[in-house]
């Protein structure tokens, strides 16, 4: 289809999905750490879309997953963003490593 | 090589490299950039696809909705032109070997799969999709729709709560106290 194979296709999403884990790893700021997710979420929505596309074209129910989780993922951002600025009105400060009261 | 084919490898090394750029610069701000431009390539790459609905979704709720937001919450909380400390060299290489291995091993999966390429035409006409969606039959998509709208309604309530400025204490004093006067003044008459 188009003259690309599933596999280069799926070789983007893996990628993309590993560049958001190695931002999850490596940073310490709340606010990177939810652009991170939010990487990981797209590459989740295209496995989805390309799946049903190249492998069950006659449904359509790749795509309803894909807007459910973007759905979900303005939800997540938006209750995510919400605690971080509480976060710094208290703390006056959004790195994980200042944020250990509930550590046990 | 056919023109659809490169300009697959094009939207697909736009979308890595701005990836890349987002998740390893120093500057938040400039990270928070680099992402929009990579979610950008997202949604041309579902236009590649031809499921233009969700190419439309993504730049909505993607690009104008959470790019957005997660740049005024930078504006709101630090100095956006700051440097973020560097990583410690050794949770760096860890996290880079870390992740190279994870890409590898599910790389080879995928390789080795051959996947069976289904038959029939894929259309994803968005009056097909509004049909399924609201249906409440065999392949409907109505419950979870329903409950998707709750959850959003309860996100939107819970931001409010949580990110609501609580009162001080001498605030709280001084908007309770009217209130007791006038309680007093109006409970007086009754006494008497």
């Amino acid at each position: 289809m188009n003259g690309i194979p599933i596999s280069h296709i799926l070789f983007l999403s893996t990628a993309l999905f590993f560049i958001g884990t190695y931002g999850m790893f490596t940073r310490r700021n709340l606010i990177t750490m939810l652009m991170a997710i939010e990487l990981i979420l797209n590459s989740v929505n295209i496995n989805f879309i390309v799946f049903n596309k190249y492998l069950w074209p006659g449904k359509l129910d790749g795509v309803f997953f894909t807007i459910f989780i973007i759905t979900i993922a303005a939800a997540e951002a938006a209750v995510a963003i919400a605690i971080i600025i509480n976060l710094y009105r208290s703390h006056r400060s959004i790195d994980v490593e200042d944020a250990t009261e509930l550590k046990w | 090589m056919t023109a659809s084919q490169i300009i697959f490898y094009l939207i697909a090394a736009f979308i890595l490299g701005c990836g890349i750029l987002s998740m390893t610069t120093r500057k938040i701000f400039r990270s928070a950039i680099w992402l929009l431009f990579s979610l950008i390539g997202v949604s041309a790459l579902y236009f590649w696809l031809q499921v233009e609905f969700i190419a439309a979704v993504q730049i909505v709720v993607y690009v104008g909705g959470i790019v957005v937001l997660i740049i005024f919450s930078v504006f709101l909380t630090q100095q956006s032109g700051t440097e973020m400390p560097k990583a410690p060299r050794k949770r760096m290489i860890a996290s880079i070997l870390a992740v190279l291995f994870g890409f590898a091993f599910t790389f080879s999966l995928i390789y080795k799969n051959n996947f069976k390429a289904g038959d029939g035409k894929f259309d994803s006409d968005i009056s097909r999709i509004g049909d399924q969606m609201l249906s409440t039959g065999e392949q409907g998509f109505a419950l979870p729709f329903e409950a998707v709208s709750i959850l959003l309604l309860a996100a939107m309530i819970g931001c409010i709560v949580i990110a609501m400025k609580a009162p001080t204490h001498q605030q709280a004093a001084s908007q309770a106290e009217p209130k007791e006067n006038e309680g007093n003044i109006s409970a007086k008459p009754n006494a008497q």
